[in-house]
């Protein structure tokens, strides 16, 4: 987990293995250095496989900047735990976090280099899911 | 109906008691077709459910059942936990203090349509929804704690033969058919233990 005071969009990357979740903050560091807040978050709360909504808020809470936060999960749980994390924000912050429908991995490095030039929360967005498209 | 401390408190008992003693069973139903981690993380939801008496149970049941939704979307893990969360959570939103029957009916409404939200789903896509829907039709249809049960069961049956369109096992696509949805089963289970406790209650 590393913050950055960049005023970038952040990104959380949500994964049920840990060392996905992490090895794709790896790369997204590599590509885009400290110029976006970045948190990570892996595993069910005993260390296993799985994904859980403490660690997704303590994640938004680590990459949170006041131009929002990007989420990009892996597989359903994932996708479900971060919604509802994002329910249980705080009403000021709710409407500014969103979870992308694109690939973990590759998403994450594209909406990090989206926002690393300072692009808006539904930029970044659109940019990693783009990549379905 | 009204629900003593004491009841609250064996409501809360026998719920968790049915997933901590289905754990097995539910997790092979997942290894089947799914990740394999449901028993364990209802079993997780609940054990740490339990651990929030006596204290749980000194609460009106709306606010009883808040805080056990909010307990399982914090432990269970996977997608289960949002899910059955969301479910009691919406419940002790939706309930008065001590409900009657068609408060029942409206509530349980509710709490499904935030659980179809939730999973952004409907019956017929292999779910707990498949269990939560037949169920709560026949409490509005008037049926009693045996006949809730008893549809409940048969319709997390019904789930063997389903094609899954949404959750883990919908990546498996026809080979998802001919096993038990894993979340109906435990939906069912929970459903029985909360009937059966409730209609001691109305009956002593």
């Amino acid at each position: 987990m590393s913050s950055s005071n960049s005023g970038n969009v952040g990104i959380v990357i949500v994964s049920h293995s840990h060392k996905i979740a992490e090895g794709a903050a790896d790369m997204v560091r590599q590509m885009v250095g400290d110029a976006v807040p970045l948190a990570w978050t892996g595993g069910d709360i005993d260390g296993g496989l799985g994904t859980n909504v403490a660690g997704i808020l303590e994640a938004i809470e680590t990459a949170w900047s006041p131009a929002g936060v990007a989420i990009l999960v892996d597989l359903g749980g994932a996708e479900t735990n971060s919604e509802m994390a994002v329910e249980m924000l705080a009403e000021d912050r709710r409407g500014r976090v969103v979870v992308c429908n694109a690939p973990v991995v590759e998403g994450a490095v594209i909406a990090a280099t989206e926002s690393s030039g300072g692009s808006p929360l539904a930029a970044v967005k659109r940019s990693a899911e783009e990549f379905y498209a | 109906m009204t629900l003593d401390r004491a009841a609250r408190e064996r409501l809360v008992r026998a719920l968790a008691e049915a997933m901590i003693e289905h754990a097995d069973e539910l997790t092979s139903l997942d290894q089947a077709i799914g990740d394999g981690d449901h028993g364990l993380n209802m079993k997780r939801g609940f054990e740490a459910v339990l651990a929030t008496l006596p204290g749980l149970a000194d609460k009106a049941l709306p606010e009883m059942l808040k805080a056990i939704g909010m307990t399982l979307v914090m432990k269970v893990g996977g997608a289960s936990g949002p899910l059955v969360g969301t479910f009691f959570m919406e419940l002790g939103k939706s309930l008065p203090e001590q409900p009657v029957r068609t408060e029942f009916i409206a509530a349980t409404d509710k709490a499904i349509n935030a659980v179809k939200a939730r999973g952004r789903s409907e019956a017929g896509q292999k779910t707990l929804l498949d269990v939560l829907v037949p169920a709560q039709s026949v409490l509005a249809a008037g049926g009693d704690a045996k006949a809730i049960a008893v549809e409940a069961a048969r319709a997390a049956d019904r789930t063997t033969p389903m094609l899954a369109i949404r959750g883990r096992a919908s990546f498996l696509g026809e080979r998802s058919i001919g096993h038990m949805d894993p979340g109906s089963r435990s939906a069912s289970l929970l459903i029985a233990a909360a009937v059966a406790t409730l209609e001691r209650e109305a009956n002593s």
